[in-house]
């Protein structure tokens, strides 16, 4: 049931998207999920994999197979999202839905780091929710991603993983704030006072 | 072979007086790990008059990344892709193979360039001082994970996995949660990473069943992250040992831990992992792995039948003693107790060296800076090394993941740029740069690796790699090192 909806979206977002290097950006892409084969690794990625991928799904974990599928996505092609950069200067981008913000700041030359190309082990796409509602809009975030959140630089209330924020309808008008640098890094996870 | 260098010499004069921008500000960056690339990227970013080379001791670039990132955590290796493109820059030029205190002295490298960046890591070890360490059977876990991880330096440390069912790991950080995993991770899932062939080899050959991770505090005070965590308690295979009385918080601990992320995911976890895992079914599975906590080690014991190697340890329990907010230290009881092992990893800590004429604090194993600015010592009232620099973990001391040093790098690079605009840091004389390193370097007959010569080695390594399954098989040694290069 589940693997026909998230297949269906797939091949409803392969029409809609312009496919250059989509999937670059796609959720947990190295924990067995349920997802579609229309999501091809980007080239490194596959370099990196080109063996049996050792599985990391287990008792501590918990995985959502399944982010993008929402109801009545089909209906809306692009989200408006702003991002607002470590000098405070706001960029407005229309983003395709079911693409991640980290690939969607690349397509628009807005520098948010993703040191592991969205593969949810380096941190440096860490984006802060702007709005509390928007941010309670947003699926609760995986115990992976929590466990790269932990190492996030400047982490406050509401801070989420760039590459795992995934265009949805319900998201359009969402603003994302890049964490300025602070001087304040030597300590593994330094987290500031929440905003 | 001194001929090829003078033409790849030349080569690169060529190339620099193309791309280059008239009045240069020369830039050189000592370490290609992530704290020289970040390093790398943001001076070039911010400086457009910039021009950054980077010298690193080996001829493979991207140091821990390459040397210290687990073979099983291929994402975390990524960032090489980002790396790869600063080093193809058309202002930034990569030479390995070439060591500041060895090929080159700092002082001259200062002549060379207006801007030295020191971002060389720290490739020590903390030591315990306890008796017996220099025992056979007892490593530290940088020389077994540069082993593992096919560092040249490594190639001859050959463990000793054979002789014995037990090996004890000191310390309970990231780098003890990845040597334990390694020991302890089915090989079959091993055998399809970059793991290093002769280690392979030698963990599928390997008698160690079980292993005593060993922290001197408690587990609200741990000092690994929850994500290594995850991943070794969710092992095939393995049964998780803890005991449940060590988890017990004192009112202090408990209050901390709610204001300390990290660590209250760490506790949770292996809450959880001590009250969840079946335990006793030692039939089913055949590893083991030991938490074992409030024990600090306190002399290692001589085998009785192997002259000159380790038989154990000795360990002093501890309880914990509050010392200012959130934070309680280790303190001994006076009790004893001895875990039999036939191999112990020390993972204590690494450490940075010093090279010659560079200000060092040896306490706390750094080179005293202000946000970068190296400071001639450790006194208030020091003055400035003009045009030096450091990042990374020869900056901050041995701690924090890769992209803590994107932050490090940030900060001295704006550090670099504010002493640019005070006139603190000037390029209006000019300096050799690249050209006089390259003269000075092919004097001395020290042949250079550059960055395509690099990318032999790499495309060899992923050709032996795809034969066998793996994403590349990590030549290992000096000599075939240098073979690729010629
Ligand atoms: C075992 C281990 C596993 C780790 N795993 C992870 C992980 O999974 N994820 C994560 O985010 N972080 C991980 N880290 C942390 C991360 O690797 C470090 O934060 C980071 O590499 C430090 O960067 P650096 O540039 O300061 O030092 P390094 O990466 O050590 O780079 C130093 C470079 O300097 C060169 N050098 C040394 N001496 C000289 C000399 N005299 N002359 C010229 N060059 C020299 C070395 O060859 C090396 O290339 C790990 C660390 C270790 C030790
Ligand atoms: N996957 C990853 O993200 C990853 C993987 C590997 C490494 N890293 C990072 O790399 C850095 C280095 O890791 P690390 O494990 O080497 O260092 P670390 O996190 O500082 O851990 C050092 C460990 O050694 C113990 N220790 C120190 N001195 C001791 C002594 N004299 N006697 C007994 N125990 C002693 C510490 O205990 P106390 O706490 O009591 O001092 C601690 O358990 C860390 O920041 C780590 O997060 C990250
Ligand atoms: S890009 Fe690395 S965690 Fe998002």
């Amino acid at each position: 049931m589940l693997i026909s909806r998230v297949a269906k979206l797939g091949a409803c977002l392969a029409k809609h998207l312009p496919t250059r290097n989509y999937a670059a950006m796609s959720r947990l892409p190295y924990i067995q999920r349920t997802t579609n084969h229309h999501m091809q690794p980007p080239l490194s990625f596959t370099k990196l994999y080109n063996g049996p991928m050792i599985k990391k799904h287990n008792l501590f974990s918990t995985v959502t197979a399944n982010n993008t599928s929402e109801e009545g996505s089909e209906q809306k092609e692009a989200i408006s999202v702003t991002f607002v950069d470590k000098d405070g200067e706001e960029n407005h981008i229309k983003v395709p839905i079911g693409m991640s913000m980290l690939e969607a700041a690349h397509e628009n030359d807005i520098e948010l780091e993703g040191a592991c190309e969205g593969s949810l082990a380096c941190s440096t796409c860490h984006v802060i929710v702007m709005d509390v509602e928007y941010y309670n809009k947003l699926e609760d975030a995986t115990d992976e991603e929590n466990d790269m959140l932990d190492l996030a630089f400047g982490l406050s209330e509401t801070s989420r993983l760039g590459c795992q924020v995934i265009a949805k309808p319900e998201l359009d008008g969402i603003r994302l704030a890049i964490p300025a640098a602070t001087r304040n890094f030597a300590v593994d996870g330094y987290v500031p006072k929440p905003h | 072979m001194q001929k090829m260098a003078i033409w790849k010499a030349k080569q690169w004069l060529s190339r620099s007086f193309s791309s280059m921008p008239s009045n240069p500000l020369r830039v050189c960056v000592v370490g290609s790990g992530p704290a020289g690339f970040y390093t790398a990227e943001k001076m070039l970013k911010v400086q457009q008059q910039a021009q950054v080379d980077i010298i690193d001791r080996l001829p493979t670039p991207f140091g821990l990344v390459r040397s210290g990132v687990a073979p099983d955590h291929p994402e975390t290796k990524i960032v090489i892709n980002q790396f790869s493109r600063v080093a193809q820059h058309e202002r930034c030029s990569f030479f390995g193979t070439v060591t500041l205190g060895s090929s080159i002295s700092l002082s001259e490298l200062r002549e060379l360039y207006h801007v030295v960046v020191l971002a060389y890591g720290a490739e020590s070890d903390r030591s315990l001082g306890i008796p017996g360490e220099n025992l056979k059977g007892i490593h530290s876990a940088r020389e077994f994970v540069w082993w593992y991880n096919g560092h040249p330096d490594g190639r001859n440390l050959d463990p000793d996995l054979k002789s014995t069912d037990t090996a004890v790991i000191l310390g309970q950080g990231n780098v003890a949660l990845d040597v334990a995993r390694i020991l302890l991770r089915p090989t079959t899932e091993l055998a399809t990473t970059d793991i290093a062939s002769h280690a392979l080899s030698a963990l599928e050959e390997s008698s160690i069943r079980k292993v005593y991770l060993v922290g001197r505090r408690g587990p609200a005070q741990a000092a690994c992250t929850a994500k290594e965590l995850r991943e070794i308690l969710g092992l095939r295979n393995l049964d998780i040992s803890i005991q449940e009385p060590d988890l017990i918080l004192t009112p202090d601990v408990e209050e901390g831990l709610t204001s300390n992320r990290i660590q209250r995911r760490v506790y949770e976890l292996l809450s959880k992992a001590a009250t969840s895992r079946p335990k006793n079914d030692a039939g089913l599975s055949k590893r083991q792995l030991h938490f074992v906590f409030f024990r600090k080690p306190d002399s290692f014991i001589e085998s009785k039948d192997r002259h000159g190697h380790a038989s154990g340890v000795y360990f002093e329990k501890t309880v914990l003693k509050g010392v200012g907010p959130g934070k309680q230290i280790a303190i001994g009881t006076g009790e004893f107790e001895v875990i039999n092992c036939g191999l112990v990893l020390k993972s204590i800590g690494y450490k940075s060296i010093p090279v010659d004429g560079l200000p060092f604090d040896h306490k706390k194993g750094i080179v005293p800076n202000d946000r970068g600015r190296v400071l001639s010592d450790t006194s208030g009232d020091s003055i400035l090394e003009e045009g030096l620099y450091v990042c990374g973990w020869l900056k901050r001391g041995p701690t924090g993941i890769v992209a803590t040093n994107l932050h490090c790098a940030e900060e001295t690079v704006s550090s670099i740029s504010e002493d640019l605009e005070k006139g603190v840091l000037s390029s209006s004389s000019p300096k050799p740069g690249r050209d006089g390193l390259l003269q000075l370097l092919n004097d001395r007959n020290v042949r250079v690796v550059s960055f395509s010569d690099w990318e032999k080695i790499d495309s060899e390594e992923r050709k032996l790699g795809s034969s066998r399954n793996k994403p590349r098989e990590k030549l290992a040694t000096w000599d075939e090192l240098q073979k690729y290069t010629l």
